[in-house]
């Protein structure tokens, strides 16, 4: 089992931590908007009211054209010192007096403008009426320096600031205490797992850990294991059984063909025995006929043996147990062509071709009952020629390895070459060519055991060719 | 003493006429002594039973074995053979039906001198007991009669 790149503890500190400090930031802002402005708005209704007494302290002044009284009446702004500039206007709009004295444009508008409040860059301006009853006498004007209030404004944000901060270590102090309750589970869960994969044992169980779904998960996967511990057993149980009645069978089958071996050809061995007995000890009683039905007796018999022979290797051969070596599929041919030359020399018109290196691995005793079959068949498929060439080699075939063993005997009629491999099924007459057909089933049976595949091609007195794979093995 | 005697342990009449047919074939003229089972076998080689009378010092010199033997089976046979010291040495040839691989190792890992299927071709079977004869009783040199009593 892998280890996860992210553990689940840190998945939820951060979802955690990025709704909290999105929540903290938005609501942040909107304070400090909201506190920008209403610190705006106040210094206005300030601003304003401090324009007012003033225009009424200014009234008289105004009234009695005074200038002096009225720049005593503005040198009061002293004791403020977010107003930077003020002045008086008379009712022509021509200034009248100013603050500081002698404050020009651009501190101070040279004649008065609309009334009203106004920003301009970090000022606030006011201009207001100064009235007498519903007389107009002449206006004031009002620069307030901004730069104070920003002042205000950047104090009160780093105050939000440092409570979002802090709101923020708590929240990852929060939550890196409440992900224990979900992470942990998960994570007694995912080692429960591993435990159970590297140690193979179905055994272990997941701690309880909460009241929640991962409680039910946690049972759900403890369910799970005794389950899986359940087939296990019953597997188990059932391969015992199966390999015990194998086993059982198997037994049976050997000493069923352990007595057919002993049993069966015993008889035989008398029938043909005394055949030949009645043969040599009362042949002068004996006509031609007679003589010839007991060559028919002793010819059938020992085809009977041959049978026995035959069958008894078939079922060896399916118990035997595979032993792979490495070897040359060439050399044990010419082992056993060499072998068929000299049985029968008088067919000096007999090619053998074997190829050179057809190393296989394979079980070196079955390869060869394998090639012996086949080598077999040509030699005695070809018979009636007077001369033949038979081939043993291999090719390559989408990557596989085919071997092959090649005749120009009498061939066979393909129509009937799905008999071929099945037990006593021959396509030639006992009268043309002898056999008991049991050869290229335990050809077949030898194949498949080392996983490959066998097929046949072949056409009358054209030859016949047998190919066959091998599951590659790498040693 | 060794003498020029064969055993045969042989429980099927059958093969047994046939064998000793096929010896007088080729002249083989040796006393041929038919035991049907393995026990008879033993007492024949032990000098036990009906054979008590024999003398112990006087053994076969060749001794063909069938393994499936009645009351005790050829391979057991075999074995009691090689484990007394008085019979160790003989050369005993298995003559069999039986071409079983774990029969032909068990013989061979008991000791036995040889082993031979006997083939249901009467032809062939005539021929392997013509070599037999001809190997076990012409050409081999049968082991030294053990000395028994004096001294080593
Ligand atoms: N090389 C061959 N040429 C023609 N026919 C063949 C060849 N090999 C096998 N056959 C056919 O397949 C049949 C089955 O072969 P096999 O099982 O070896 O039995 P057997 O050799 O005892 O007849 C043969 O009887 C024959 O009809
Ligand atoms: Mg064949």
């Amino acid at each position: 089992m892998r280890t996860p790149r992210t553990t689940i503890r840190r998945k939820l500190i951060l979802a955690i931590m990025l709704t909290s400090t999105t929540a903290l930031a938005l609501a942040g802002t909107a304070l400090t908007i909201h506190e920008v402005t209403s610190l705006r708005a106040l210094l206005a209704r300030e601003l304003a009211t401090r324009a007012a007494i003033l225009a009424a302290n200014s009234t008289a002044a105004l009234a009695f054209q005074n200038p002096e009284d009225a720049s005593q009446v503005l040198a009061g702004l002293r004791t403020d010192p977010s107003i930077v500039a003020a002045a008086l206007y008379d009712a022509r709009g021509g200034v009248f007096a100013t603050y500081p004295m002698g404050a020009s444009a651009p501190l101070v508008p040279a004649a008065a403008g609309a009334m009203g409040n106004r920003l301009e860059r970090a000022s606030l301006l006011v201009s207001r009426p100064v009235m007498e009853g519903n007389r107009r006498l002449g206006s004031l004007f009002l620069r307030s320096d901004l730069r104070a209030l920003d002042e205000r404004v950047r104090a009160q944000v780093m105050a939000i600031l440092v409570a979002v901060l802090g709101s923020m270590g708590v929240a990852l102090a929060l939550s890196a205490w409440l992900q224990g309750g979900i992470a942990q589970p998960v994570r007694i869960l995912a080692e429960t797992a591993k435990a159970v994969l590297d140690r193979k044992d179905y055994s272990v169980r997941a701690r309880a850990v909460s009241d929640d779904e991962l409680g039910v998960l946690a049972e759900g996967f403890n369910d799970m294991l005794a389950e899986i511990q359940r087939r296990d057993a019953e597997l188990e149980q059932r391969v015992a059984d199966r390999t015990a009645a194998l086993e059982a069978s198997n037994k049976e089958l050997e000493a069923f063909s352990y007595s057919v071996s002993h049993d069966l050809r015993a008889p035989l061995r008398a029938i043909d025995g005394f055949s030949k007995a009645l043969l040599e000890d009362c042949g002068d009683k004996l006509d031609q006929v007679g003589t010839k039905h007991l060559d028919r007796v002793r010819t059938a018999t020992r085809q009977m043996g041959q049978l026995i022979d035959d069958l008894l290797n078939l079922a060896r051969i399916s118990r035997a147990e595979l032993r792979r070596e490495r070897f040359d599929l060439g050399a044990v041919g010419k082992e056993i062509a060499a072998e068929l030359k000299r049985a029968q020399p008088e067919r000096e018109g007999v090619q053998f071709v074997i190829a050179e290196g057809m190393t296989v691995v394979a079980d070196t005793q079955l390869l060869r009952v394998v090639l012996d079959n086949l080598l077999r068949n040509a030699w005695k498929f070809t018979a009636k020629h007077p001369t033949a060439r038979i081939e043993l080699g291999q090719h390559r075939d989408n990557g596989h390895r085919v071997f092959f063993v090649t005749d120009d005997g009498a061939g066979f009629d393909m129509a009937h070459a799905n008999l071929l491999f099945a037990p006593f099924q021959r396509l030639h007459r006992q009268s043309d060519f002898e056999g008991t057909g049991v050869g290229l089933a335990t050809v077949q049976r030898i194949i498949h055991r080392h996983g490959g595949q066998l097929w046949a091609d072949g056409a009358v007195e054209r030859g016949a060719s047998f190919s066959f794979t091998l599951s590659e093995v790498k040693s | 003493m060794t003498n020029t005697t064969i055993l045969m342990a042989e429980d099927n009449p059958n093969d047994e006429e046939l064998t000793l047919r096929a010896l007088r074939k080729y002249n083989v003229s040796n006393e041929v002594v038919v035991v049907r089972d393995g026990q008879e076998a033993l007492d024949y080689l032990f000098c036990a039973g009906e054979y008590a009378s024999r003398s112990a010092n006087v053994q076969p010199q060749v001794i063909l074995l069938d393994i499936n033997l009645p009351k005790v089976n050829g391979l057991e046979v075999l074995k009691r053979i090689r484990a007394d010291k008085r019979t160790r040495t003989l050369p005993v040839v298995m003559l069999t039906s039986s071409a079983e691989e774990r029969d032909r190792f068990a013989a061979y890992e008991n000791h036995a001198n040889s082993y031979i299927r006997k083939p249901v071709d009467f032809d062939q079977f005539t021929e392997a007991v013509r070599h037999l004869g001809l190997y076990w009783l012409v050409l081999n040199q049968p082991p030294p009669a053990p000395r028994s009593g004096n001294g080593r």
